[in-house]
């Protein structure tokens, strides 16, 4: 994979992981033309495109898009079910996810994509087993909290 | 100084701005705060001012001076400081920064650290963005860990392994040995992670994948990891819609295909299970697809067997009539990279793949039409057309102008008639005719010269047309240069075809006009109808009035117009006596495969294409020059006519005896002449092959002695040798013609046949007049091909004008030097 970008119905961004150095210039006309063009897709259409060289797969899960750009050798289908693997993550662990969710908690869902995903391939197949992950780092979050405040109140 | 305010807050905040300048500048006073706080060192406070920043670049405001803040906060010891700070390295800090390696430091002793957590942060890091400094510096790490127990770290090193070797391929060897036991883990994060780092490497060396398919063997063990998987029982942590772990048996079987590929061996040994995987795996879901799809994949891939093949385009013969578009999607691309070498199988599916023509989804529609025409053969031409005219009709704008392309294309090869060529071409312009791409203009007119016998019928359609719709350019060109040629056909109502129509000259005249004067019609397109009028000066009666457009146009604004109308003038003025030879009937055209120049061969003058057309060319050379510039106006750029030899073919009878063609000209290339009449366009005729390679005339001209072939009248004709280099069947002879009588020969032509086990062209001559007394020589081209070496026998036929009256003569000629054949 070489991206993955997360936006609205609006066309916002709400998370953006890039797995190939480009410039920011770059990665911003990148993300406003494919962000135009997968909006423009009629509901019926199919979740594949070709975009530049690349291979596009998005998915539109209630007023977020997921969208993925992968390589010529990669499989579309499998990459839907990564996508959904993702959305289930997050699913589990916000309780029923929905944008706000993520809007106010982007960091936990850049925590979460990266202990499912690394350099662009799935790290970890089992659910259980990401969930596990975020858990325990969370907690270490929490215990080395060194203010006066309360400790299970994020110091963010 | 009071806390920052909260990464939450902050987000409300900025939500409840109404408009773009209000959020501005809210931003703006955020950020002037975080620069205060990060001047001032504040170190509890520091990762939520990051964190803060984070949420502004995403929304597109710059962040860069939080960049070194993220390096403060890596190499703070809170793991909340890391968490963020490692992120805003992610986000902030690619490699094109410069301070990114100092990154390097940090990850590298975080990598050593005593939490695994910490460990996995920096190997994810590194695994994303890391630069090929960076990679240089750290592989060894990486390497370490990769050989770790933890398999929590195991899989991240192997995956950051992947990183490496992508940004610095030479460390790849570095990491061979701690690949060894990777596939006896039982740890499925660690088998993926392991399978995609050995993918990469068998990937990007052949050495590593021979190394990895013979030492190691690692087709069985992969086999035996899928098999388990597919074996075993219900496993909830890996399972998916009731299949354990799909992701695994994707990627296992993406290696299997990079293993087997091009290797008997390991090809047989995935057979059992490929075709396992492909019968027992669950359709009913995506995933099940995904696998199956992958599958197919593999088996295209690798040596299989015909029967597993066979399988495997039957799986995406159903993936066709799947509900799922997506699916469908998949199929059609797959297919398409699979039909050439399995034509026949994807055959039997072609009924669906013309029914998704029909799909609402702009992808699936492109590449059922590509698949289409990758279908299109003799047999299924007419049904396949009938659909594929359908399509153009009905599909959007982007897709007519390839349609239109790829249905010429077909209709090529294929056409069973030349009556269903023309109305297939005549149907594409018609409906598509705004799209067609412009050299579609030229190749068609040159289509049309070379049906004969359509010529009535075609002009008669296009005229038709016309009547109709003038806004289609390509149409419009089309028919108004078939209406200059036979414009005459089109008044004397002789279509064969259909019911011929009743036009006047004046009619015929009007529409032409009509053409000049309309605002549809391009500067080109008034080109064209210009010289359409003008040609027709010689075919119709009605003179007065062509030479009263002609002479408007010398005044016309469009340079190119007025150029063309004042050099017609010219031709009606002083050298109307040239005007029927050069507004003569088109020869056939020789299509040119490449339109390069090289294979062309520019002639001028005469030929005796007796089957063309009844009116002999006059044998001027002087008119040369300004014929071939007639023929640029006409033709445009990409055809050249090449007045020769390229008549159609008539059956030889036996023995050889004098055909009044030229020559059997097969330009396909192949032994047996085609038995269509029509010239062969698609192919350069081989016979000139030895053209565009070789000089005419090579250095081994000594070797063969010249003989006299026919000496009778005073006309003698010797013939000398070459044989041609590229190819030594070929033999190269030149006639020279010369006459000793006081009289000059004129209008000489020179004519050969020979048995049919050879091929003869023969090329123009250098001029048609023999001067008298020996004092020059008309020399002309002949080229035999002699596969079977059988011995070289010709009867030539001669005819010219001696003192007055015609002279024609026959000749056997049989004393070829033995060399000249063998």
């Amino acid at each position: 994979m070489q991206f993955m970008l997360l936006f609205s119905r609006q066309g916002k961004l709400r998370l953006q992981k890039w797995y190939v150095p480009l410039s920011d210039k770059e990665k911003k006309k990148i993300t406003r033309e494919l962000v135009q063009t997968v909006l423009a897709r009629k509901p019926k259409m199919c979740s594949f495109l070709e975009w530049r060289d690349l291979k596009i797969v998005y998915k539109r899960y209630a007023s977020l898009y997921f969208c993925c750009a992968i390589e010529d050798q990669d499989n579309e289908l499998i990459t839907l079910e990564i996508i959904h693997r993702y959305v289930e993550l997050l699913d589990k662990y916000f309780g029923s996810v929905c944008e706000l969710d993520i809007i106010f908690n982007f960091e936990k869902a850049y925590f979460i994509l990266d202990e499912f995903l690394l350099g662009g391939e799935a790290q970890e197949t089992s659910k259980k087993n990401v969930l596990k992950a975020i858990e325990q780092a969370d907690l270490l979050q929490e215990t080395l909290i060194l203010t006066a405040e309360h400790p299970l109140i994020s110091i963010l | 100084m009071p806390a920052p305010i909260r990464l939450r807050e902050l987000i409300r905040t900025i939500r409840t701005a109404r408009t773009q300048a209000e959020e501005r500048e809210m931003i703006q006073k955020e950020c002037a705060a975080i620069r205060s706080s990060f001047r001032e060192e504040d170190n509890t406070y520091r990762c939520r001012n990051v964190a803060k920043l984070l949420y502004m670049h995403m929304l597109g405001y710059p962040a860069h001076f939080g960049q070194l803040e993220c390096l403060k906060l890596i190499a703070s010891q809170k793991f909340t400081d890391k968490r963020i700070g490692y992120l805003g390295a992610m986000l902030l800090l690619d490699e094109r920064q410069d301070v990114h390696l100092l990154m390097t430091n940090c990850i590298k002793n975080d990598l050593n650290h005593s939490t695994q957590y910490v460990q996995g942060l920096a190997l994810c890091t590194l695994g994303c963005m890391g630069s090929s400094e960076m990679c240089r510096d750290l592989a060894g790490e990486v390497e370490k860990l990769l050989k770790t127990s933890n398999s929590y770290l195991r899989k991240k090193a192997a995956l950051c392994a992947v990183h490496v070797i992508r940004k610095v391929p030479e460390l790849m060897e570095m990491f061979l040995p701690a690949t060894k036991n990777l596939l006896s883990e039982k740890n499925h994060g660690v088998l993926h992670t392991s399978v995609v780092l050995l993918t990469e490497m068998c990937e990007r060396s052949p050495d590593m994948l021979s190394h990895f398919r013979k030492n190691e063997k690692l087709v069985p063990q992969l086999v035996r990891i899928l098999k388990n998987l597919i074996m075993s029982g219900y496993s909830p942590e890996h399972d998916v819609s009731g299949i354990s772990d799909p992701f695994l048996q994707v990627r296992i079987l993406r290696l299997l295909r990079i293993l087997g590929k091009g290797d008997d061996d390991s090809s047989e040994a995935m057979n059992d299970i490929l075709a396992q995987v492909a019968t027992n795996t669950e359709t009913s879901k995506n995933v099940g697809n995904a696998i199956l799809y992958e599958t197919v994949l593999t088996i295209m891939d690798i040596k299989s067997e015909s029967g597993l093949r066979v399988l495997a385009i039957n799986i995406l013969g159903r993936f066709l009539l799947n509900n799922d578009k997506n699916i469908r999607y998949v199929a059609l691309t797959s297919l398409l990279k699979t039909v050439q070498t399995d034509h026949n199988a994807v055959q039997r599916h072609r009924s669906t793949i013309v029914d998704c023509l029909k799909d609402l989804d702009v992808s699936i529609k492109r590449r059922a039409m590509e698949l289409s025409f990758a279908l299109v053969n003799g047999n299924n031409i007419r049904g396949m057309m009938k659909e594929l005219l359908y399509f153009l009709d009905s599909c959007d704008p982007d897709f007519k102008a390839d349609c239109a392309s790829g249905i010429f294309l077909a209709a090529e090869k294929y056409a069973p008639s030349k009556r269903w060529h023309i109305d297939t071409i005549m149907r594409v312009l018609t409906t598509a005719g705004s799209y067609v791409r412009d050299d579609s203009v030229p190749n068609l007119i040159q289509l049309i010269t070379n049906s004969v016998e359509m010529h009535a019928y075609t002009v008669q359609r296009l005229y038709k047309a016309l009547l109709d719709d003038i806004s289609q350019q390509p149409l419009v060109q089309v028919a108004s240069w078939c209406i200059g040629e036979y414009g005459d056909l089109l008044v004397s109502g002789q279509c064969e075809e259909e019911e011929p129509i009743q036009v006047s000259e004046d009619e015929v005249l009007d529409v032409l006009e009509g053409l000049l004067v309309s605002n549809l019609s391009t500067p080109v397109t008034r080109g064209y109808s210009l010289t359409a009028i003008m040609k027709l000066s010689t075919r119709f009666s009605s003179l007065n009035r062509i030479k009263k457009v002609v002479s408007i146009y010398g005044s016309s604004i469009d340079v190119e117009l007025q150029q063309r109308a004042v050099e017609y003038n010219a031709l009606f003025k002083k050298y109307d006596h040239m005007r029927s030879a050069l507004l003569e009937r088109m020869p056939i055209m020789e299509k040119t495969a490449t339109n390069g120049p090289a294979e062309i061969v520019q002639t001028n003058g005469e030929t005796d294409s007796t089957i063309l057309d009844t009116k002999h060319l006059p044998n001027i050379t002087q008119p040369a020059s300004q014929a071939n510039d007639l023929l640029d106006l006409l033709g445009g750029n990409d055809v050249v006519p090449v007045i020769q030899t390229t008549v159609p073919t008539k059956p030889a009878s036996a023995g050889g005896e004098l055909l009044d063609l030229l020559g059997d000209l097969s330009l396909t290339g192949g032994p047996t002449p085609t038995p269509a009449p029509s010239v062969p366009m698609s192919q350069p005729p081989f016979l000139l092959d030895g053209l565009t390679s070789q000089p005419l005339f090579n250095d081994i001209a000594a070797v063969i002695p010249p003989m006299t072939a026919y000496n009778k009248n005073g006309l003698k004709i010797e013939f000398t040798f070459e044989r041609s280099n590229p190819n030594p069947n070929i033999a190269v002879i030149t006639i020279h013609a010369t006459n000793s009588t006081e009289a000059e020969m004129t209008e000489f032509v020179f004519q050969a046949a020979v048995p049919k086990t050879f091929q003869l062209q023969l090329l123009s001559p250098s001029s048609n007049v023999v001067p008298a007394l020996n004092q020059g020589s008309v020399t002309q081209v002949i080229r035999v091909l002699n596969p079977q070496k059988q011995q070289l026998r010709m009867r030539i036929k001669l005819t010219y004008t001696h003192k007055g009256s015609p002279v024609q003569d026959l000749a056997e000629v049989n004393n070829f030097p033995p060399q000249s054949w063998q």
